[in-house]
């Protein structure tokens, strides 16, 4: 036990401190995915409920692709077909020898094309959610597209949107331990090294395990109060 | 551009991963689901001894990324080589293929077993006591009334869960379990050939998970008989 504090610690030969960095790049990682990907799900939803047959397919595949698909595979594709496609690209610059991507930036990508299929779920049923009557509402006060959509829709949508964007951000933070295979130094990868060099692996990944726990319910908890309290918290009549 | 040679040659290659990869989703699967039962059915007691401490193993299980609890089987409980030989256990930690079903099957048990606890508290009460009140014991009432009621109604999102699974055991591959994406990654650092390989592994993992979900697809229309063909009774009396 004493053991047990003294790797956790802070002190000369202590790995806390690595930890706590490596955790925040955890967050960091979920979060900018996380973000990018509400971009491609937005894009997705939104070629979801087109009437064009091309867009919906589009949008269909993707979704159904990246969700079938086990994010690990997402994720070698992404790191070394993205290595392949560079180390080309330097050769016919006149380079050579092989150019790897860069591990935050990829896993950043993962985490937003692997999120982005969950979100446009998300984000089609909300939509969908949307009374009818709040659209010719909108168009009867005579507002313009853009400000139906940024006024009235967009509002509810993110409401309703909320208890699932919670779920997939859950998901999101726990995909973000698969990024720790291309080898960016998140949260996992640091508790494998820890693991590797004291060759006390039990400590660090349960220490790894209460760390994911401690974001996971923090930041869960953010979401149940932002769905409690928005503003824009669509009142149930 | 494309080659289509290529696909022939790695298809094979990727196809012998499979029968592993349905062993691990099989295996933790059946195994999760009577976890999950007998998890779901002791939080129906109210004693906090009993819910409390599944509370909090759902909780863990459902808040930790399911590769850290595969480390965590593998090479966390391996630190413990003397203890578990001690007990006759270092034959099943000492493989990743135990470890790996292990870790799958614990995590499926979680989310399985919320789940079902949620189905079994939609069953309508009313048909709980009717039950009663034609004198079925607490366990016929549950044979017979409230799970196949909540079977039904946790299928869908046991179907997810289950396609949740088939890509879990895709991290089997990082404990060197060579299944289809082992062999995939295995491919594509041979080859440097990420997209083809991409498509064609991704081929197999959609086409398992469509059967899939077209066999529960067929599951919930056989279970649903009772919604369909209301027998009109009253038709028949007059």
């Amino acid at each position: 036990m004493v053991d047990a504090f003294r790797l956790l610690g802070f002190q000369h030969g202590g790995w806390g401190a690595a930890l706590l960095m490596a955790a925040s790049v955890t967050v960091l990682l979920s979060v900018l995915g996380f973000a990018l990907g509400a971009v491609f799900g937005g894009l997705a939803a939104a070629g979801r409920l087109r009437n064009s047959k091309v867009l919906r397919f589009l949008a269909l595949g993707y979704c159904t692709v990246f969700r079938g698909v086990p994010d690990l595979l997402t994720i070698y594709l992404l790191y070394y077909g993205g290595s392949v496609a560079l180390t080309s690209l330097g050769h016919s610059l006149g380079g050579s020898g092989f150019v790897g991507v860069p591990a935050f930036a990829t896993g950043t990508l993962a985490i937003a094309i692997i999120s982005g299929a969950y979100q446009a779920e998300v984000y089609r049923g909300a939509y969908l959610a949307i009374d009818q009557g709040q659209h010719d509402a909108a168009c009867a006060l005579g507002l313009n597209r853009l400000q139906r959509l940024r006024q009235v829709i967009f509002p509810q949508l993110l409401s309703y949107a909320l208890p699932g964007l919670g779920n997939v951000w859950q998901l999101v933070l726990k995909d973000s331990s698969l990024i720790s295979v291309i080898g960016l130094v998140e949260l996992m990868r640091q508790a494998q090294i820890a693991a590797g060099s004291t060759r006390e692996p039990f400590i660090f990944y349960i220490a790894a395990a209460l760390l994911y726990l401690a974001i996971a319910s923090v930041t869960g908890h953010a979401f149940y109060r932002l769905e409690r309290k928005a503003p824009w918290r669509v009142r149930s009549a | 551009m494309i080659d289509f040679s290529f696909f022939l040659e790695i298809l094979p290659k990727l196809l012998a991963g499979l029968p592993l990869t349905i062993e691990l989703a099989l295996t933790s699967i059946v195994a999760g689901f009577v976890l999950a039962v007998t998890l779901a059915l002791a939080q129906q007691s109210e004693s906090p001894f009993v819910v409390l401490p599944i509370r909090g193993f759902v909780a863990v299980f459902r808040g930790t990324p399911l590769l850290v609890q595969i480390f965590l089987t593998y090479y966390g409980l391996g630190q413990f080589r003397h203890q578990l030989s001690a007990i006759g256990l270092w034959a099943v930690f000492r493989e990743p293929y135990w470890c790996a079903i292990i870790a799958l099957t614990l995590n499926t048990t979680a989310y399985g077993s919320e789940i079902l606890r949620g189905a079994i508290q939609s069953v309508p009460r009313g048909l709980v006591e009717a039950a009663r009140s034609v004198g079925l014991s607490t366990c016929l009432t549950y044979r017979h009334v409230i799970l196949p009621l909540a079977f039904r109604q946790a299928l869908p999102s046991y179907g997810n869960e289950i396609i949740l699974m088939i890509k879990g055991t895709s991290l089997a591959s990082i404990v060197t379990l060579m299944e289809v994406t082992g062999i995939a990654q295995g491919l594509i650092s041979q080859t440097y050939r990420a997209f083809e390989v991409f498509i064609c592994a991704g081929a197999i993992y959609l086409t398992l998970n469509f059967a899939i979900i077209r066999a529960l697809a067929a599951l919930e229309y056989w279970m649903s008989r009772h919604l369909r063909h209301r027998p009109s009774t009253r038709d028949a009396a007059s």
